[in-house]
């Protein structure tokens, strides 16, 4: 099982400002290891997150996403004391949902 | 972290080795559950392709994308890039590095309710015109930038 995102959500006048920090290799199929055998690629390829039910973000990500990623959006509708869950999905089929406390 | 970058330079022929992976079947678990992962577009070497491959026709330049990124980026393998659309009723924005091997690093897709504006860190394998992608009224804009990434370890 992955480690837990880090997620932030913050009020920033009237939108919402969520920061994401994964934790992930994000492997990208093109490295080699000491034997000089190809790494297989793994990386999240799918990342949702919803708010009130509703979908506030989706993104489909390549293995050129950095390493543990980061990621940042913004959207209006929130207040603070709701909730943000964010989902991801990598090329193994590994899950993980966090969800973080507007404030 | 130098030598993961070392290797991914060398690693010229990568595209291929993806591509024989999925055939040979290693991939077979995460193909499963993903099937919206849109892998035509993810395996496409360049712009236009990419543009087809998500569903449009020619992009054009727009003044209304902005990059937002270091001019110089030392290390290539942790790149931050910010993408801002002013283009109204803007539907989606990817993410796009010419000169990796596929060039299609992210795409968003932004609902209603949610600022055209996505940032996140991307790899690059070297020195490149990085293009953002922005879907707005179901056509296709770009904006582009070019960012220098730095090899030696001294951030010249």
């Amino acid at each position: 099982m992955a480690d837990p995102m880090k997620i932030r959500a913050t009020m920033m006048g009237d939108k919402v400002v969520v920061k994401v920090l994964m934790a992930h290799e994000m492997e990208t199929g093109q490295r080699k290891d000491s034997a000089g055998k190809t790494i297989p690629a793994w990386f999240i390829q799918s990342v949702t997150a919803t708010h009130n039910g509703k979908t506030v973000l989706s993104a489909q990500w390549g293995p050129a996403v950095s390493k543990n990623p980061f990621l940042e959006f913004r959207f209006s509708g929130g207040k603070a004391g709701e909730k943000v869950i964010v989902t991801w999905t990598d090329s193994k089929g590994d899950k993980r949902s966090d969800e973080a406390t507007i404030t | 972290m130098n030598e993961s970058r070392r290797n991914l330079l060398q690693a010229s022929g990568g595209a291929t080795v993806l591509a024989l992976a999925v055939s040979v079947g290693l991939f077979k678990s995460g193909v499963a559950h993903s099937q919206e992962w849109n892998k035509a577009a993810f395996d496409t070497k360049n712009l236009q392709d990419t543009v087809k491959a998500l569903g449009g026709a020619a992009a054009v330049e727009s003044k209304e994308i902005t990059i937002t990124s270091p001019d110089i980026a030392e290390n290539g393998a942790v790149v931050p890039v910010s993408v801002t659309s002013r283009l109204g009723k803007t539907e989606s924005i990817s993410i796009l590095v010419e000169k990796n091997p596929n060039a299609l690093s992210a795409s968003f897709d932004i609902p209603g309710g949610t600022e055209p504006f996505v940032s996140t860190r991307v790899k690059m394998g070297q020195t490149s015109n990085v293009f953002a992608l922005v879907k707005a009224e179901g056509k296709y804009f770009f904006a582009t930038k070019e960012i220098k990434v730095t090899l030696g370890g001294c951030g010249g």
